[in-house]
């Protein structure tokens, strides 16, 4: 787990990285092979976790996966526009996911998607934000996750200033005399986004203001082509006691440690003992996102050797071996898994475009003077057109763009789907969005201008 | 005006914040230097001696941080009011305020609103060092989901802190910062105008000069120097940059015929431009003359030695408005 990934080429420039002493330890509960081992600071806060959770947890992380690899399908497919695969970080989102309340507030990245599932985020609704549909995909009020960040780092302050927010509640409730429900914030970054500015300002005034925030670092090692050694001469987690508080280091694809470290990193931060850093070492194995090329700069070797540890392996070999978990089970597992994923890409699928008409409510709570003109100017653009496309009426009319666009659609045939509402003609935008038409629902609507 | 005590622009801000803090437990002041020092202009003093440490925070050093924490507090019910302390600090935060706290709602299909209010002192002529005397407000107003307010005078600086405060979108309040001690009767118990409307501050009927903060003043006494030489100029304190209103500037351009917009803010991509377009295409066939802008030049703020030739005063206006004079 400790060494620096790499050179793949000679073009890349090999850096001599003096190996500093580390100070903070690895915590692993499962070693590569599957073994349970125990750590006297961590072990406690998973005791409670046997066969039965184990299971799920392999459970979750099983569904993660084959949507993720469904979501990469889709892309491929032409029906995402992009998508950050998080193949191999399963065992650090959802042990870290599995350690929340609902109480306590995400703040991600882009590639949380398994800690988005684990949130009730429905895959769908995520897969949205991809599918350029949607900005942020889910209502945050709902699932306590903030939506995705695009910009790295700038999550982290939120979080903070949310953690803040969480410690004012609860000195204004003690004042009255009430109770209130201790909650933390919980901020995933990864080795790359540690480098921003905002990581550092966040981190600052979380340990000024001892906001209850929980710092959860996916160390995947590459920042798309820029490995971590670039990014840091020490393990992230030795980062905190810079700032003043604790740093801890698991094996990312040890989902029992992981679970371990965010229960103990979460309890201390709800019960007013200041912000935690955990960092999980862990691997990205697959691409950055669906237009990158990982070979370009790392080495097949270096990802095979990560695969050896991938964190589903692990968990099975544990399930196997102690808990005499057999065949069935993963089969079952996989069957749902299966299921999971093609429920996904149905209901995505069918889901109608936005109206970009929607768009004008959304920037500001309150009536803005410029977004209103123009409103009123675009609607009186489009009604321009209402004459000439009075023959392309309905908004189910597909027959001017063609229906070749839906055949790998799985979902049209099997009425397995929810309510599909004008799903033809929404696939058929989506799928062809250069198609000019003009929206449906102003045609034929409007006044003869001529 | 049964309450109308004179009030300093700084003291009438700092009056604002005090009384949106005591209708409101969930409004925090959160800055650099402003708690136990009062700012560095003294615009928050008193407050945290009568607010308390967890209500005016003495934050570090760091504005992205403010900015950041504050749409954290904002997502968690609060009503954060972050001071940057002068306009050219405002680019440390410039990422936060542009990729997050103008898009957070949009991003979220309006589930998550961020009331945050962002106080910038700005503007020059205050014999300081780089950095201290910037105008940035186009930068800003060229962001959607921003609202930018700017007073010019007492009675709007008490009424816009409280308005922007309130307002459930973010809101930038540029406070004029060389006009802090400039004083002016303050009505506490109403507001002049809908915040987000431009006001006609000197009537008049052969020109028209829009203005706003720091320039209101060098407008208006440009206004009265044109009445000497025997022509009315009417001007308009234009109070909000985003949204702006032209419908007011139209009304008085189509009785004048003739516009100069001055701003301290370069000419070249300031807001002196979009007005010019916009009152161009609105009111073409009343314009006796092309708009006519009046800023600053395209160069970094200057040193203090030589920043009144930088700067727009009161002859740089009466020069434009000879020149729209002469169409």
């Amino acid at each position: 787990m400790d060494a620096a990934p790499s050179s793949p080429a000679a073009h890349v420039p090999v850096r001599t990285v003096p190996t500093p002493e580390v100070r903070t330890r690895l915590v692993r509960l499962l070693d590569r092979d599957g073994r349970r081992s125990e750590d006297p600071v961590l072990s406690p806060y998973v005791r409670d976790v046997g066969a039965e959770q184990l299971r799920e947890l392999y459970r979750s992380m099983a569904l993660a996966r084959r949507f993720d690899e469904e979501a990469t399908n889709l892309q491929r497919q032409g029906q995402l526009v992009l998508w950050a695969p998080m193949r191999g970080q399963e065992a650090a989102q959802v042990g870290s996911a599995r350690a929340l309340r609902p109480a306590d507030h995400v703040f991600p990245t882009y590639r949380e998607h398994a800690v988005a599932i684990e949130r009730g985020v429905e895959p769908a609704e995520l897969l949205t934000v991809f599918r350029g549909h949607s900005a942020g995909g889910w209502k945050p009020s709902e699932h306590h996750m903030n939506v995705y960040s695009i910009v790295l780092g700038c999550q982290v302050p939120h979080a903070v200033g949310y953690a803040m927010g969480i410690d004012l509640d609860r000195r204004a409730a003690e004042a009255e005399g009430r109770e209130v429900e201790p909650a933390a914030a919980v901020v995933y970054f990864g080795d790359g986004t540690s480098s921003q500015g905002e990581v550092h300002e966040g981190m600052v005034f979380a340990a000024s203001y001892d906001a209850p925030v929980v710092f959860f670092v996916q160390n995947n090692q590459w920042a798309i082509s820029v490995p971590f050694s670039t990014q840091s001469r020490v393990p992230l987690a030795e980062r905190a006691a810079g700032y003043g508080f604790e740093g801890i280091r698991v094996d990312g694809n040890d989902v029992l440690a992981v679970l371990a470290a965010s229960r103990y990193a979460l309890e201390k931060a709800r019960t007013g003992q200041g912000p935690v850093l955990v960092e999980a070492e862990t691997y990205r194995l697959g691409a950055h996102t669906t237009a990158d090329d990982p070979t370009k700069y790392r080495l097949r070797e270096d990802e095979s050797r990560w695969s050896e540890l991938d964190p589903l392996l692990r968990l099975e070999a544990h399930l196997r071996d102690a808990h005499g978990t057999g065949d069935d089970y993963f089969a079952d597992v996989a069957a749902d898994a299966q299921a999971f994923a093609e429920q996904a890409r149905a209901l995505v699928l069918a889901m109608d475009p936005p109206v970009f008409e929607d768009f004008f409510d959304r920037p500001y709570a309150e009536r803005h003077a410029l977004v209103e003109e123009e409103r009123a100017w675009y609607a009186a653009y489009q009604a321009g057109f209402a004459d000439t496309d009075s023959n392309d009426t309905g908004s189910n009319d597909t027959g001017s763009n063609g229906t070749g666009s839906n055949d790998d659609v799985t979902a049209d045939d099997d009425g397995a789907g929810p309510d599909r509402g004008t799903q033809a003609s929404g696939l058929t935008v989506a799928a062809d969005p250069v198609s000019g038409v003009p929206d449906a629902r102003t045609a034929g609507t409007e006044e003869d201008l001529a | 005006m049964s309450t109308a005590p004179d009030l300093t622009i700084a003291k009438a801000v700092n009056a604002g914040l005090r009384r949106a803090m005591e209708e409101n437990p969930r409004v925090l002041l959160m800055g650099e230097d402003i708690g136990s020092l009062g700012g560095v202009y003294r615009v928050t003093e008193g407050l945290k001696a009568d607010f308390g440490a967890h209500r005016v925070l003495d934050t570090p050093l760091a504005e992205a941080g403010i900015v950041g924490t504050a749409i954290g507090l904002a997502l968690r019910g609060y009503r954060p009011v972050c001071e940057i302390q002068f306009d050219g600090f405002s680019f440390p935060a410039f990422n936060q305020i542009t990729t997050q706290l103008a898009k957070m709602r949009n991003r979220t299909n309006g589930d998550v609103t961020v009331p945050v209010t962002i106080r910038i002192p700005y503007g020059g002529v205050i014999g300081s060092v780089e950095h201290h005397s910037e105008s940035p407000e186009a930068l800003f107003a060229h962001t959607a989901g921003l609202r930018i307010l700017t007073p010019s005078n007492a009675q709007d600086a008490y009424w816009m802190t409280q308005q922007a405060i309130s307002c459930e979108d973010p809101v930038i309040v540029f406070e004029p910062k060389r006009r802090y001690w400039l004083k002016g009767a303050v009505d506490v118990e109403r507001p002049t105008a809908d915040p987000f409307s431009a006001q006609v501050v000197r009537p008049g009927e052969d020109a028209t000069v829009v203005a706003w903060g720091p320039l209101v003043p060098v407008a208006l006494a440009a206004a009265q120097a044109a009445e000497e030489d025997g022509r009315s100029v009417e001007v308009i304190d234009l109070r909000s940059l985003s949204p702006i209103d032209f419908d007011t500037i139209e009304d008085s351009v189509r009785r004048t015929g003739r516009l100069v917009v001055a701003h301290e803010a370069p000419t070249f991509g300031g807001l002196g431009g979009e007005i010019a377009a916009r009152l161009t295409e609105r009111a073409f066939y009343s314009l006796e003359a092309p708009v006519l802008r009046v800023g600053a030049f395209h160069l970094p703020y200057p040193v203090a030695a030589v920043e009144d030739r930088y700067v727009p005063d009161l002859d740089r206006i009466l020069e434009a408005l000879d020149r729209s004079f002469a169409y």
